[in-house]
């Protein structure tokens, strides 16, 4: 697809021509960091950050979200009766987001489209979305993406992918839908295609931590599972859930019924493998009960259930959210080594039943 | 887009208190829109979410069977906020029902095997599914020998009383009922735990048979070692699992033994899954 220049007047200019057809949505400073959020008016996306503090899933995920009302009147002929809430469901951009972000959704709609069920929240809204991503000149210490299937550059679910260029973006089109949001944005001052390679090829230069993954697929389920290790890396763990918060490709949630009067609505909150309250029967029973069980849990998923489920890789695109905000600095570089390096004979030597 | 979190409407048609305690009852349902009940198409093993506004929803197995038509029955243990309001609801009350959900048991590969069912408690409610399915005179042909193991506490926690009794006196199906206990002078049945009641009653395992076996977490315990001595290969014993769940559709991500989410991989798993499963439920 070709590659695009847009001057930073015309920037400003064309998303003020896109406002009409689209809702904008983009990264705004808030206090010391950088949130996505509804442009208003005639805001601009604070293009300047390095990365958001949350990341961007909320605007196709949100961390709190109705997803039916009802009635308990008794005079009401469908009271108690469940109705899908209207929603919002036209075109929005989605400016600015960074290539990892972008590839986590692809990671998440794996979840909610499952093959039996379609999740028609969390799709509409993905599908009315355009994604325009921001390239990454200068990654912060802790990102990762180059060796969690990912990239600065990386162009996976994003529509129009730009790389500021001081004075000027240029902006490679991707999809149909990345080349109508130019066209109404009124962006079409063609550039060289080898102008955004170079950028790239510099760009991942830049990338120095890593995660090491390579043994992941290969390894025993069990095996990793009852290894002697996750006593160690849950050592310090307070199960806060900030990492599952701040992670793009963490997608549980929690179903609630909320009442005021005689109107209710379903709604669907964030939820977090971190909690006990996730697991827990009515019984009492917790099938998992200790800080340990639910840290394995999140590890386990990520760096192996998924792995194996899937076959994409790691449920994990380095953004580094969780290494940089974890209270504890539990980091998943680390556990991804440790997993990565079991050897054979502590296998046998922990494999239990 | 169907929207798999809607719950279709139904109206109480029916509520059959089933234990002497109160803590089980039956709920039958009908369908409020006719067109839900083919939508709702299910198989004996299968689940679904009891849908309460205002209160929430509650995975219960269905305790109907696909041979009978025109309603869908529950049984319910009154435990948590649902099932306790569930408990004071009226005939002709509305609320939602939302499935059928997860796998079922295996049909198709049970069929021209002998059947061999082990349940305990109130978690008799698919397996009394799957004895009327296999009972109808339709399908009694494809299996060879049914034979049932049940037990409860006492006589009066014993669900589908009434059932049990024809089903006793029947002769293509094998009645082993049993009580923990019981001062009952008139108990003209088993008295004793269900994994003793099973090594005595059962028939032995071989290729042509299968297990399904559900019931409380101890039970399932001690009956796995019972079955392994009568000579039931960890593949033919099936057994079906219960975890905390939401969506019931396997997105919500908190029902997962490892790579398998109970809701929607499960719940119905050989012993020969389980093993290879972390075992979290």
């Amino acid at each position: 697809m070709k590659v695009i220049k847009i001057d930073k007047a015309e920037w400003t200019k064309g998303l003020d021509a896109l406002r009409g057809d689209y809702r904008l949505f983009g990264p705004v400073k808030e206090k010391d960091y950088y949130n996505f959020k509804e442009l208003a008016g005639d805001e601009i996306p604070h293009m300047e950050m390095q990365n958001t503090r949350l990341s961007p899933k909320s605007l196709i995920f949100p961390q709190s979200e109705t997803m039916m009302d009802y009635s308990l009147d008794k005079n009401d002929a469908d009271q108690g009766i469940c109705k899908e809430t209207p929603k919002d469901y036209s075109p929005r951009a989605i400016l600015g987001m960074r290539p990892c972000d972008a590839k986590a959704m692809g990671l998440v709609h794996l979840n909610f489209d499952n093959g039996d069920y379609q999740d028609p929240y969390w799709l509409n809204l993905f599908n009315a979305s355009t994604f325009v991503g921001l390239a990454c000149d200068a990654p912060c210490g802790t990102c990762f993406c180059t060796t969690a299937g990912c990239g600065p550059y990386h162009e996976e679910q994003l529509d129009l992918l730009l790389s500021d260029r001081g004075d000027h973006y240029l902006a490679k089109v991707i999809t149909d839908k990345g080349q109508a949001l130019a066209d109404k944005a009124g962006w079409s001052t063609s550039a060289a295609d080898e102008a955004m390679e170079e950028g790239k090829a510099a760009a991942e230069q830049k990338i120095t931590a890593t995660i090491e993954t390579d043994r992941l697929r290969s390894l025993d389920t069990l095996a990793l599972h009852g290894a002697d290790i996750w006593e160690d890396i849950s050592f310090s763990c307070i199960n806060c859930g900030t990492c599952t918060f701040v992670c793009p490709t963490c997608w549980c949630f929690d179903i609630q019924d909320e009442i005021r009067g005689k109107k209710g609505v379903r709604m669907r909150n964030w939820d977090s493998c971190m909690f006990p309250i996730f697991t827990v029967h009515t019984t009492g029973h917790n099938p998992r009960d200790t800080r340990m069980h639910r840290l394995r849990q999140r590890f386990m998923h990520k760096l192996k259930y998924f792995v194996d489920k899937y076959d994409q890789g790691i449920m994990c695109v380095g953004c580094g959210r969780c290494v940089r905000q974890c209270p504890v600095n539990i980091d998943i570089r680390n556990v991804s080594q440790i997993m990565n390096n079991l050897d054979a004979e502590n296998f046998c030597a922990v494999q239990g039943k | 887009m169907e929207n798999p979190y809607l719950p279709y409407p139904v109206r109480i048609d029916d509520i059959i208190v089933e234990s002497e305690d109160r803590s089980l009852k039956t709920f039958k349902f009908v369908f409020i829109n006719p067109q839900d009940e083919e939508k709702f198409a299910y198989h004996a093993g299968q689940f679904a979410e009891l849908s309460i506004a205002g209160k929430g929803e509650i995975p219960i197995g269905i305790a109907s069977s696909p041979v009978e038509k025109g309603f869908i029955k529950f049984t319910v243990n009154k435990a948590g906020v649902v099932t306790s309001h569930l408990h004071n609801m009226q005939v002709g009350d509305v609320m939602g029902v939302r499935g059928p959900m997860g796998n079922w048991y295996p049909w198709e590969q049970l069929e021209g095997k002998n059947v061999l069912i082990v349940g305990g408690g109130f978690a008799f409610t698919t397996l009394r599914s799957s004895i009327i399915y296999m009972l109808d005179p339709v399908n009694r042909s494809k299996f060879g020998d049914i034979t049932v193991v049940y037990g409860a506490r006492s006589p009066g926690m014993l669900l589908y009383k009434d059932e049990l009794i024809e089903w006793e006196k029947r002769d293509d199906i094998n009645m082993h009922i049993t009580v923990d206990g019981t001062d009952d002078p008139d108990w003209n049945y088993n008295v004793g735990f269900v994994p003793p009641v099973t090594e005595q009653k059962a028939p032995q395992g071989d290729a042509d048979s299968y297990a399904i076996v559900c019931g409380p977490p101890i039970m399932i315990k001690f009956t796995q070692p019972v079955l392994e001595k009568l000579g039931y290969d960890h593949d033919h014993i099936i057994l079906s699992l219960e975890n905390r769940m939401k969506c019931g559709i396997g997105m919500c991500g908190r029902c997962g033994i490892g790579r398998e989410l109970v809701c929607k991989d499960g719940p119905v798993f050989t012993l020969n899954q389980v093993n290879q499963t972390p075992r979290e439920y």
